[in-house]
């Protein structure tokens, strides 16, 4: 069998979706951990495009971006199927996956950002969460994917666990009291699923380490695109 | 019964555009057509629609894919100005267009109206290959034109002065890591037209109205991708798809000074 290499991050909630999917499906994988304030030559051979983990290497071949390599995964091994196979239930799952990747942003802005900006992606983040709540979860079982977690549920993880964690370094709260109830509850269970919990970045470690990088990105000269100007 | 002659769809533009477009008629080139060219023909009762807007990019997409595997199906022009409530009953989280409705059941996103499409209608023009690990190319450039081409175009025509010749040079710069992505290929899929293409191609038809804005012309700077555009425009899915680029033209200049600029 050709070889599967993870080159990923410990704090990125785009380097543990993957790692979820490869543990729910049981592939055999060799972890690379990169220093993302100084990339191997290999990553930026591997993804020159975006410089970014994670990538998936499967027998030299890179697949980049953490939701097109989840979809080759799907393909690559069909057993514990991380999307339905009904056409319509598919582009309804694809559906909630790009909502996550594209509202999703308003989260991490709040952690990039302060005054105004910051304010400003307070409100998209609750909108985004109302939409979630509402249409995304209403009607649900236990998760997305039914009785066990599916590809939307690993979309959205990042909510379950670093989203309380920009809560308390940046004191913006968005789920609190008894806001959001669908949402706390498939947080609750999606971070009690044993693959999940055994996969999750130390909080502790976490805190300590998105508290300084946030020092980083307001004070030095960061791009959305490139990161750290200097580190390019 | 009378045969309905397929119109293309720049001819029945008006010659100035003024906005907003009201209308939500299906338009004569929607698809009902009655040519004998070989059409899968839908199952007893099945309704396939379209709610989209004439000179979107996304829209467009959505075309081809449906024209490319010969699938009937009903166009309604859209006013984005004065939403209706069909498209909001269908997209009610963006409010956008294009929407597919298929059986009363929407689909929303164009690349993920495209899959659809394509795995709903297996039969004719795969329109992604079958090797996963290709998929997984088509994927990742059909989102780098999301992420970057959409935005570094709107950047090329809304902007003046230094920041328009920043735009420019940005915009050149992802036309051309998409140039060096085609290589010597006819289409992006290689030989046959498919996922990549269907996400790229419907810019061509503003880069017209990009050009004039900013002042330069693409095919000099990308000859090759032009080379490609023009390739793509020789299918008749594509070419029913696009509109005229003077047309848009036309609409931008009208956007423009409604907005003041």
């Amino acid at each position: 069998m050709e070889t599967v290499k993870l080159y990923g991050a410990w704090p990125s909630p785009y380097s543990c979706r993957v790692i979820w999917a490869l543990k729910l499906k049981g592939i055999p994988f060799e972890y690379i951990e990169e220093d993302l304030y100084n990339k191997s030559p290999q990553l930026l051979q591997y993804n020159p495009v975006y410089n970014k983990i994670p990538v998936l290497v499967h027998g030299g071949r890179p697949i980049c971006e953490s939701m097109v390599i989840l979809e080759y995964l799907d393909e690559k091994w069909p057993q514990q199927p991380l999307l339905p196979t009904d056409p319509y239930e598919r582009a309804e799952a694809r559906f909630w996956v790009k909502f996550a990747e594209d509202k999703g942003l308003s989260i991490r802005m709040i952690y990039r950002t302060e005054g105004e900006k910051q304010e400003k992606a307070r409100r998209d983040a609750l909108e985004m969460l109302t939409i979630l709540e509402e249409h995304g979860l209403n009607g649900k079982k236990k998760f997305f994917g039914g009785d066990n977690i599916n590809i939307v549920d690993i979309a959205f993880g990042w909510i379950a666990h670093w989203m309380g964690v920009i809560e308390e370094i940046t004191g913006v709260k968005l789920v609190e009291g008894n806001k959001f109830p669908l949402l706390k509850a498939w947080m609750h269970n999606f971070k009690e699923v044993s693959l999940i919990n055994e996969n999750l970045p130390n909080r502790e470690k976490m805190v300590a380490f998105f508290r300084t990088r946030r020092s980083l990105i307001l004070s030095a000269a960061w791009h959305p695109d490139f990161g750290f100007i200097s580190r390019r | 019964m009378m045969r309905r002659r397929r119109r293309r769809m720049t001819t029945r533009l008006p010659t100035t555009c003024s906005l907003p477009i009201t209308t939500t008629e299906p338009r004569p080139d929607s698809g009902l057509i009655t040519s004998t060219r070989n059409q899968e023909l839908p199952p007893m009762a099945e309704t396939l629609t379209l709610l989209d807007y004439w000179p979107s990019m996304f829209g467009m997409r959505c075309r081809i894919a449906l024209r490319e595997k010969d699938i009937k199906f009903e166009y309604q022009e859209q006013d984005l100005w004065s939403k209706s409530p069909l498209l909001l009953e269908m997209n009610p989280i963006y409010k956008k267009i294009p929407v597919l409705i298929h059986n009363g059941k929407p689909i929303c996103e164009s690349l993920i109206i495209v899959e659809y499409i394509d795995e709903t209608w297996k039969g004719k023009a795969p329109l992604l290959p079958s090797d996963p690990y290709e998929r997984a190319q088509a994927r990742f450039w059909a989102d780098y034109v999301d992420k970057k081409i959409y935005e570094g175009g709107r950047n090329v025509w809304s902007t003046t002065g230094e920041d328009q010749g920043e735009a420019k040079k940005e915009y050149i710069e992802r036309l051309k890591v998409l140039e060096g992505v085609l290589g010597d290929k006819p289409f992006f899929g290689g030989d046959s037209f498919g996922f990549t293409d269907i996400a790229l191609i419907p810019y061509y038809s503003w880069f017209y109205s990009y050009e004039i804005c900013a002042n330069f012309s693409i095919e000099a700077e990308c000859p090759k991708l032009i080379s490609w555009a023009k390739r793509c425009m020789e299918k008749e899915s594509v070419s029913e798809s696009l509109p005229d680029p003077e047309k848009i033209y036309m609409l931008l200049l009208e956007l423009k000074k409604k907005a003041g600029k």
